[in-house]
């Protein structure tokens, strides 16, 4: 089975953080690159995170068809606002400098291409982190790190479940479309969508009711250990915080406080050197 | 205990399942490089046959992997948009409980009426709203794309949240089925 969520086993600074301590991280650092539009703050992040990247030993070859993929998602986000409000940044920075005419009386401004700029320094220096954090944590200390982090243990289970289930879920939903293909199903391109979207439902009717008979046994068994007995677990890859742990989460704190800071002081989340 | 317990598996097999829907399983769409969203039909299903909170949870946590498994980090507005169609289509689960055995005819057409609001609600409420307060998208932008997804959300659940909910009631005993001799 591929291995789905990306984990590298490599040896470096980052993989030696702790799940908790990578989890907020990238909480922080995404509220961070989400909140402010200021172009100072949002031109150094995308440097940190690329450095923080060759620091994992993660090589970009590794994660290239998740990058590829990404990047494809941004440019056609970034080409879709373009068409639908091509003068969105003379809105939201309030100055317009016109450089040229475009279609109908709509015209293409600095400011224009300025709001593009940040909308993709926001996405540079949100995916790296990304990224490092998906190769980097291996998916049943992220369970872990949930709990650490305050999430109730019952919601962190389900996510450890879900993470553990999806592997022979996805079996079983082969093995079902294999033989419901044998059986004539047609769900390519050669069919109407309706018999389509009715062929993928000759599919889920077996493998829902597989699921509900495994939740049935799962719970039993998770009853008999005496799952939600106490009011705390302990976590099998839990570990213990070290300084660089503490260390990393401050200056991603303070990244965020800066952030806030910025939009605070002057009362708005948008920079523009025209302003 | 005994359902808080059970209540648990559900959110957690059931996000397995939205996500395995969502991630691996694509039907071609008319539209290139469009494909069609048969997870929420499955979101659907468990928000009626385990409620709000199974609901909201199955739409967070699988939206949220499936999200993760893209690299392109957390999409949050879209995210809390399939916990809130999740979430509102749960909270009247007593109108089409399939548990009890039996979805027939008026219970189908409250089923469709309920998902049919939930996910106005989701996407064109929730997530165009979201995306304008987090991301500062222009407004025509994220409604249209909100009104697109909604849309074809809203026949595949009709479609493929129907024909299940019919299917695992059909396998549930009735409610006063047994009789006392």
């Amino acid at each position: 089975m591929r291995n789905l969520f990306n984990y590298i086993s490599r040896k470096s600074p980052i993989h030696d953080l702790t799940g908790a301590t990578k989890l907020v991280c990238l909480l922080l650092w995404s509220f961070a690159s989400m909140m402010t539009y200021d172009t100072r703050i949002l031109i150094v992040m995308p440097f940190l995170a690329f450095g923080l990247f060759a620091l994992s030993k993660i090589k970009l070859r590794d994660v290239s068809f998740m990058l590829g993929f990404t990047l494809v998602f941004m440019v056609l986000n970034n080409i879709l606002v373009f068409l639908f409000s091509p003068e969105h940044g003379v809105e939201l920075y309030g100055t317009s400098h016109v450089i040229a005419q475009l279609w109908g009386n709509h015209v293409l401004t600095l400011e224009q291409l300025w709001y593009h700029l940040n909308l993709v320094l926001k996405y540079l220096s949100s995916i790296p982190i990304v990224l490092l954090f998906v190769c980097t944590t291996q998916p049943s200390e992220f369970a872990a790190s949930l709990n650490r982090i305050g999430v109730p243990y019952a919601i962190s289970y389900a996510v450890a479940l879900a993470l553990r289930y999806i592997p022979d879920i996805q079996k079983e939903y082969n093995d079902i479309s294999k033989a419901q293909q044998a059986r004539g199903v047609e769900m390519s391109k050669k069919v109407s969508l309706l018999k389509r979207l009715k062929a993928a439902s000759t599919i889920l009717i077996p493998l829902i009711m597989l699921s509900m008979d495994q939740i049935e046994t799962v719970s039993n068994a998770m009853q008999l250990r005496g799952f939600g007995k106490n009011k705390k677990r302990t976590w099998y890859m839990a570990r213990p915080f070290t300084r660089w742990d503490v260390l990393s989460m401050i200056f991603c704190a303070g990244l965020l406080g800066l952030a806030i800071w910025s939009n605070l002081s002057r009362g708005t989340r948008f920079w523009s050197p025209w302003m | 205990m005994n359902k808080a317990v059970k209540l648990i598996v559900a959110i957690g097999i059931g996000a397995a399942l939205f996500f395995v829907c969502g991630r691996f399983i694509a039907i071609p769409s008319p539209i290139p490089n469009v494909t069609i969203n048969i997870q929420y039909g499955v979101l659907a299903f468990f928000a009626a046959a385990f409620g709000p909170l199974a609901g909201c949870l199955i739409g967070l946590i699988g939206h949220a992997l499936i999200d993760f498994s893209y690299g392109w980090g957390i999409w949050w507005s879209w995210v809390i948009a399939s916990a809130a169609f999740g979430f509102v289509l749960g909270l009247f689960k007593g109108l089409f409980n399939p548990n009890d055995g039996g979805f027939g005819g008026s219970k189908i057409v409250r089923f469709n009426v309920t998902q049919l609001i939930a996910h106005l609600i989701a996407w064109g409420i929730v997530a165009p709203a979201l995306d304008i307060v987090i991301y500062a998208e222009p407004a025509n932008k994220v409604f249209l794309q909100g009104l697109v997804a909604g849309a074809s959300n809203i026949v595949t659940t009709a479609i493929i949240g129907t024909i299940l909910l019919v299917a695992y009631a059909a396998a549930r005993p009735k409610k006063d089925s047994l009789r006392q001799e």
